[in-house]
């Protein structure tokens, strides 16, 4: 038998989850309301005058030929991510798992890039590739013969950006896998391999199912950071041009209420991406979860 | 043990029972500011000035981050009834401001306090941008600037061009000769660059050739106004520097300044146009060339030049102080336009003096003949008296239209979009930020 305790009393439960729910309440449903809020309106900065118009801010994005741009640059970026990272992650997870020498060292070195501010990111990637005073952009000049130049042509900023994102990722879908495969047991696999599995066979047929819930958060998570917290790398990188190529939706929220001002037209936008989010977050619920495999 | 704790108490006890201010605290006035690293020590040691000058106020300088940054605190600020005093609030911001019915504007501030000010002993091309449509100073000019043109001396001397005048400037086509000639001999890799694209080559480029940025006298006389800077005279500027990227007399080094200020600086650029703020980071970071400084390039046959606008910030007055404080307030925005401050801030940041008085003793100290760069900018701006068109720009959401010039000017450089395309795209996109600026203000 277990041992469980009783608490008699009907309200404790409540009062226990009280805290969670005052910081939960007050952090993100109260913003997230004045947000909704807030879209509906017309005011200026200082608050001194607002006038009630409906979906005006929506009817404003909607017909607005670059927000719609602005939508699909964010959705190619944030699928180029979460491709480049997942992969990578997973790729440099199985090559490390390997019995290797100094196998503590080289998995804390490969974690450490997670521990960098995006924005510090965005600079160190600025240094690589930036067309004037960029080492790697230079040398891609003089010896491939490529005209790289992400300050005037939109895709090699995209490119640009989608390898900053990606490469502070990769280390953390690293961690995530690197313990996922730990908890394969080494059963299946050594009963693979007595049966003539090749390498790559134990890896697609035994390690990569028993992964599916790791892989499964990992694009979730990844997804949500290529939306939100990808800002920092803009910011430093492109600044969301060249033409508005790498515009993304969360950095276009910020050039519009926080340095142009426009609070109404920026609500909506928080609407619209908060929506976007938990329309994806659902879909992936929905249709992907069904192949993961929970548990043994 | 209880002992100590007993003379605590007691120490507690005394602070309560004597507050500070019996000993008649002078009445504090705070600014907040955008003024960093460099120019922040400058701040500081105006405000250091300030308060030993007289015992009554106390000024403090608080500095609140970048542009955007300081405006937003100020704003948020303000909604919390927790405003300072003073704000500083960028050129662009200018619309917001006085709209926001959270200003108390300095002519009155100044009237009201008893202060006489002779506005015309201001330099009028800064006063100009901060006026209402009749003529009242709204907020007190702070740090002005203006662009003029940097040039690499020793490339222009290897080519055999003389060096170009500090007062007269040279014509478009002109620059587009030297800059052929340079490029074609290989003594550079590119003609120029430019800083702030909008702000040199669009706005600028329309003030000097009085040409309309904006209808009704670029938004002064009324919020329904319209971007026209897809006019012929524009587009064809336009036009010309997309021909100059083709065989690269100018070369596309970013929004900013960063880009365009380390291409010239790495010299892969002869010419190089940004704000006069620019001397000073040439002068620091410049060791291996020759450079010098001439006017912004007009169009052949102008018949009467104007004078360029300028950029940078200005000091508001927020409401909800009391009298005493806003007394204080007008004595220290008197304070900081003495000719002593603004000889310091002049010689020590290169933004412009703001009045003629302090120009002036400049002058007979013998200044710009020591530093003749710093007169490029100055003269430039006094060339002629503002028009209604070459006193600034009103425009409402000024920051969304200067990013949508830029996103549609990086079209036309990178070959997406004709110079024609891309200006009237701007104009229609900024006409709709202008009408929603129109309908939050009505």
């Amino acid at each position: 038998m277990i041992k469980r305790s009783f608490f008699k009393s009907k309200y404790l439960p409540y009062l226990l989850i009280l805290p969670q729910m005052v910081v939960t309440l007050t952090f993100f449903y109260w913003p997230a309301v004045q947000g909704l809020f807030q879209s509906f309106l017309l005011s200026d900065p200082f608050g001194q005058k607002s006038t009630f118009v409906w979906f005006y801010n929506y009817i404003e994005l909607f017909t607005d030929p670059l927000y719609l741009k602005s939508i699909f640059t964010t959705f190619v970026f944030s699928l180029a991510v979460a491709f480049v990272s997942l992969s990578m992650g997973l790729f440099i997870a199985s090559m490390a798992n390997r019995a290797l020498q100094a196998k503590a060292l080289i998995r804390t070195m490969l974690i450490w890039p997670y521990a960098v501010a995006p924005a510090i990111s965005g600079i160190l990637w600025l240094f690589l590739l930036h067309p004037s005073y960029g080492i790697v952009a230079l040398g891609i000049k003089k010896w491939i013969g490529i005209d790289w130049n992400p300050v005037l042509y939109g895709s090699d900023a995209m490119v640009m950006i989608v390898m900053a994102s990606a490469w502070k990722q990769i280390s953390y879908n690293f961690v995530f896998f690197m313990a996922g495969m730990q908890a394969i047991p080494k059963s299946l696999i050594e009963a693979a391999a007595i049966d003539g599995a090749s390498p790559f066979k134990r890896f697609w047929f035994i390690s990569f199912p028993l992964l599916s819930p790791t892989f499964f958060f990992l694009t979730v998570m990844n997804i949500i950071y290529s939306f939100f917290e990808t800002f920092g790398i803009i910011h430093t990188i492109t600044q969301g041009g060249p033409g508005g190529s790498t515009n993304i939706l969360v950095y276009k929220v910020y050039q519009d209420g926080f340095v142009g001002l426009n609070l109404g037209s920026s609500a909506a936008q928080s609407v619209v991406l908060m929506s976007l989010i938990i329309v994806i977050t659902f879909l992936q619920f929905r249709f992907v979860e069904k192949k993961v495999q929970y548990g043994g | 043990m209880k002992l100590t704790r007993l003379f605590m108490i007691l120490i507690i006890a005394a602070c309560i029972a004597f507050p500070v201010s019996v000993f008649a605290e002078p009445i504090t006035i705070n600014w907040w500011h955008a003024m960093r690293s460099a120019r922040g020590k400058v701040v500081e040691k105006m405000i250091g000035d300030f308060n030993a000058s007289q015992s009554e106020y106390k000024v403090v300088g608080t500095n609140k981050g970048n542009y955007d940054e300081t405006m937003n605190a100020g704003v948020a600020a303000f909604r919390a009834k927790k405003q300072p005093h003073i704000l500083q609030v960028f050129e662009v911001g200018t619309q917001t401001m006085m709209l926001s019915g959270a200003v108390y504007p300095v002519f009155e501030l100044m009237e009201e306090a008893g202060i006489k000010v002779d506005w015309s002993r201001y330099l009028q091309a800064v006063l100009s941008y901060y006026m209402n449509s009749d003529g009242n100073l709204m907020s007190m000019p702070f740090n002005s600037s203006t662009p003029i043109m940097y040039y690499n001396a020793d490339m222009l001397k290897k080519a055999g061009i003389a060096p170009l005048s500090k007062s007269d400037p040279i014509t478009w086509d002109e620059l587009g000769e030297i800059t052929k000639k340079l490029v074609e001999a290989k003594i550079a890799p590119a003609g120029m660059v430019t800083a702030w694209q909008s702000w040199t080559q669009i706005e600028n480029y329309s003030a000097i050739h009085n040409i309309a940025f904006a209808s009704k006298a670029n938004g002064y006389e009324g919020l329904d106004c319209e971007l026209e800077i897809n006019n012929p005279l524009v587009v064809n500027h336009i036009t010309r520097l997309k021909s100059w990227a083709d065989d690269n007399r100018f070369m596309y080094g970013g929004q900013k300044y960063q880009g365009p200020k380390s291409e010239f600086m790495a010299q892969n650029a002869a010419f190089y146009i940004d704000s006069i703020s620019g001397i000073a980071k040439l002068k620091k970071g410049v060791k291996d060339f020759k450079w010098d400084a001439a006017p912004l390039p007009v169009e052949a046959g102008t018949k009467k030049l104007q004078n360029s606008i300028i950029g940078g910030a200005s000091l508001w007055v927020l409401n909800g102080h009391s009298k005493e404080e806003y007394k204080g307030v007008a004595a220290f925005l008197k304070f900081l336009s003495n000719n002593d401050m603004q000889e310091y801030w002049h010689k020590e940041t290169g933004y412009f003096p703001i009045t003629i008085d302090a120009y002036d003793s400049l002058k007979s100290k013998g200044y710009y003949k020591t530093d003749p760069l710093q007169e490029v900018g100055i003269s430039q701006l006094n060339r002629a008296i503002p028009t209604k068109i070459s006193r600034g720009l009103r425009l409402g959401y000024f920051v969304q239209i200067r990013n949508i010039i830029n996103e549609e000017l990086e079209q036309v450089w990178n070959g997406k979009k004709s110079p024609q395309e891309a200006l009237d795209n701007a104009a229609a996109r900024s006409n709709i930020q202008l009408r929603t600026f129109e309908k939050t203000y009505k």
